[in-house]
């Protein structure tokens, strides 16, 4: 075990943060969570800038636009991005995160060539239809129906929960081309593209009161089959590769996020008097240690994947503890806020703390979302429970 | 930055999983059960050999020169194997005690009342002990425990951890100062947090085992998903614990990636946790077996208790995390 740099990974962590602290300077204003569109240019602006300075896709393959890195500087790019306060992801989160890194592995050389680069140029942004109204924890079930012609599918079914599909250009999409019944032997894996005809897109509201998400009406939609990642009917098996980065790696970063979280929380406990309680501090002192073991099993999980090549079965433990320690620590902000968590916005006037009472409410009401997607509690434990103690299924 | 273990570590913890599983099987240990010394000379100079005292003694000093990583891994098989006696003190106080690093000598620890009057003072293994160390906030101090005014208990928590009492401490002969008391804390957090994540693993094999085994309504009572939450729940605590406990002892060894002893106050923390929260989730899992003498899983429930003690209480933990956050 070793958790030291080498000389090379700390000058990579230098150059990294000496760029940044000249850039960060120079961003937009960030636009209001409710503008889509602004959204998707602030994102994918910010991709562009990592782009040209060499810092997109640090593990990623040179040939598809990569830095072609380790894992382990991957992680230190997350490390100074969180302590520089650089802007998050978010749109790019499905390209960069699970569909990008499952055409590393999965996609044919000309796949890659076509898909890769413009994920990391932000040029491309990629959304993910697996749930389904009737095939959520039980995604094996799923019903939208592609039928071959030619070289190309034929797609007719519903998506729900796709997350940010408005501003989309591709789409993980996951298609029954098996028989009816045929579940986890069925499944085909596409790339959707977002601009075909047959695509209907139709918003729900969050109780955050956004539309991060929303119904995805796909109405005789033509695919080309060379969109197809991995063979037909061979689907399940590259889901599960798309899985365990959502789980395993996707959420590296948000450790970190919640590190920062706690110690603004730290911050405004020591000004407003609540650190003379002991309770408040042991709460700290016991959401810190807890933050601290899931970053150390983070990069356990990393050390084992740069071995490997994909997260092991060891994000389902990650993905869960992370999730729920997550709300505990929103917990803690609502408590510290008082009554001032009933507004829902930011107080004018208010002390302007790190962490400002809009982030306390909104990181609170989104924390629930955290044990529901990408596998809920429940069905990570059932996967922690069969796949990895062997428990038989019930 | 590789956080696998490495080769030599996992060598390291096959070793120490074999030489348990030779010379110290739960039947044989469990002989022991109520009785005033639990492991015998022999027991005791075989740990010795094998380096559990001496490992992170320098080698010019005799010892095997180790980090403090090498001796978690060491560590947690001793916890997983419910190998009894002062195994923590002894190692703690390897060059600082006589004898101590080469097992001629057993040493116990215990923790200076903070207050006259207070409760009576409970030692573990007494009887056995050849020297006995006091930590207090700022010093440690050497007692011989032969010169104690103590009262045998006549039963304890735990039937592998004989206990005695006494109502007066002595002060004791210095032996060292607020570093060695601090150091002493710190890698009791991380080395006892290893033998507690020892335990909470055994108590994830014990369970699932006997989820596997037991049927009722036809089925494996495995299959349940009250019961495999259970599990799972368990195994998340110790994956997690053990995680902080392998961080901790590398933050110790390579002081540059990190604040030690933020990482060895969590990771004693959390390690209480989980295997006090494992050994109740073992008992539950087993139904009426679970509550019998015979299946061993309160005694990992026991030992965690006994282990927790040896710590510094969990609200001392988090407030020490909270400071350096
Ligand atoms: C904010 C957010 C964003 C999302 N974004 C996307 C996206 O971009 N693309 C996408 O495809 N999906 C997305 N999802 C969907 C998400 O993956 C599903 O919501 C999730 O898998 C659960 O499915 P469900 O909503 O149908 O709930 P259900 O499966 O109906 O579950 C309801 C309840 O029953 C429990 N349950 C179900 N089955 C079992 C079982 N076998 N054992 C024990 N308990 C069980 C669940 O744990 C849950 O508590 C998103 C969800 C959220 C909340």
């Amino acid at each position: 075990m070793d958790l030291r740099y080498s000389e090379s990974e700390e000058s990579f962590r230098s150059g990294l943060r000496e760029w940044l602290a000249e850039v960060l300077a120079k961003l937009p204003p960030k636009p209001s969570h409710l503008d889509w569109p602004g959204r998707r240019a602030y994102d994918t602006t910010w991709q562009r800038m990592l782009f040209d300075a060499g810092y997109a896709g640090i593990d990623w393959p040179v040939e598809g636009g990569g830095r072609g890195a380790s894992p382990v500087e991957q992680l230190i790019y997350l490390e100074e991005l969180e302590r520089a306060h650089a802007p998050y992801v978010g749109v790019n989160f499905v390209g960069l995160l699970h569909a990008g890194p499952t055409v590393i592995v999965e996609g044919t050389p000309e796949q890659r060539a076509r898909f890769l680069p413009p994920i990391l140029r932000g040029d491309e942004v990629w959304c993910q239809g697996f749930s389904e109204p009737g095939a959520g924890s039980d995604l094996a079930s799923l019903r939208t129906r592609a039928e071959r012609d030619g070289d190309e599918y034929v797609v007719t079914g519903q998506k729900i929960w796709t997350s940010h599909a408005e501003v989309a250009d591709f789409c993980e999409l996951l298609v029954r081309t098996g028989p009816e019944d045929s579940r986890h032997r069925g499944i085909t894996w596409l790339i959707l593209p977002m601009d075909r005809p047959g695509i209907d897109f139709r918003p729900l509201r969050t109780i955050a009161g956004s539309t991060e998400f929303g119904e995805l009406f796909l109405d005789g939609v033509r695919v080309p089959v060379a969109n197809r990642l991995g063979d037909e009917n061979d689907g399940w098996r590259v889901t599960m590769t798309t899985l365990s980065f959502e789980r395993g790696t996707a959420f590296v970063g948000e450790v970190l996020q919640s590190m920062e979280l706690l110690r603004g929380l730290r911050a405004i406990a020591q000004s407003t008097g609540a650190w003379d309680e002991a309770s408040v501090r042991r709460r700290v002192g016991h959401l810190g240690a807890e933050l601290d073991a899931l970053w150390a099993l983070a990069r356990r999980n990393v050390s084992q994947a740069a071995r490997t090549g994909v997260p092991g079965i060891g994000g389902s433990v990650y993905k869960l503890a992370l999730s729920e320690l997550r709300q505990r620590i929103a917990d803690l902000g609502m408590d510290l806020a008082g009554s001032a968590g009933l507004v829902f916005g930011d107080i004018p006037g208010a002390r302007n703390g790190p962490v400002g009472n809009l982030e306390i409410v909104s990181t609170w009401v989104h924390s629930f979302s955290r044990t529901i997607a990408a596998g809920t509690s429940q069905i990570q434990r059932n996967i922690i429970a069969e796949r990895i103690l062997g428990l038989p299924k019930g | 930055m590789d956080f696998e273990l490495s080769e030599d570590e996992v060598a390291l913890a096959d070793g120490m999983r074999r030489l348990c599983a030779g010379r110290f099987p739960l039947d044989r240990i469990r002989a022991a059960e109520g009785e005033r010394v639990v492991i015998d000379p022999s027991g005791w100079s075989e740990l010795a050999d094998a380096g559990v005292f001496s490992l992170r003694l320098a080698e010019d000093a005799g010892g095997l020169g180790l980090g403090t990583a090498a001796a978690a891994v060491v560590f947690e098989e001793l916890g997983r194997a419910l190998v009894p006696g002062p195994i923590l003190a002894s190692h703690l106080a390897a060059g600082l005690v006589e004898g101590a690093a080469d097992g001629k000598v057993m040493v116990g620890a215990v923790h200076k009342p903070r207050a006259h009057g207070a409760a009576p003072v409970v030692i573990e293994h007494l009887g056995s002990l050849g020297a006995l160390v006091v930590v207090g906030d700022d010093a440690l101090a050497l007692l011989d425990p032969a010169a104690l005014d103590a009262v045998a208990v006549d039963r304890s928590l735990d039937p592998l951890t004989p206990l005695w009492r006494v109502d007066h401490l002595p002060a004791g002969d210095a032996v060292g100062g607020p570093d060695d008391a601090a150091r002493w804390r710190r890698d009791a957090s991380v080395l006892g947090g290893a033998l507690l994540v020892g335990l909470a693993a055994a108590t994830v094999d014990l369970a699932v085992a006997y989820a596997k085994e037991r049927r009722q309504f036809g089925k494996p009572i495995g299959s349940f998903q009250a019961v495999k939450h259970l599990c799972a729940d368990m195994l998340v605590r110790s994956e997690v614990a053990r995680a902080a406990v392998h961080a901790a002892a590398v933050t110790i060894d390579q002081p540059d990636v990190g604040d030690a002893l933020r990482a060895a106050a969590g990771a004693g923390l959390l390690a209480v946790e989980a295997a006090m929260a494992n050994g109740k989730t073992c008992i539950q899992v087993h139904g009426g077996m679970g509550f019998t003498w015979e299946v061993p899983a309160h005694l990992y429930l026991m030992r965690a208790r006994v282990l927790a003690d040896e710590l510094e209480g969990s609200d001392t933990l988090a407030e020490l995390v909270a400071e350096r956050y």
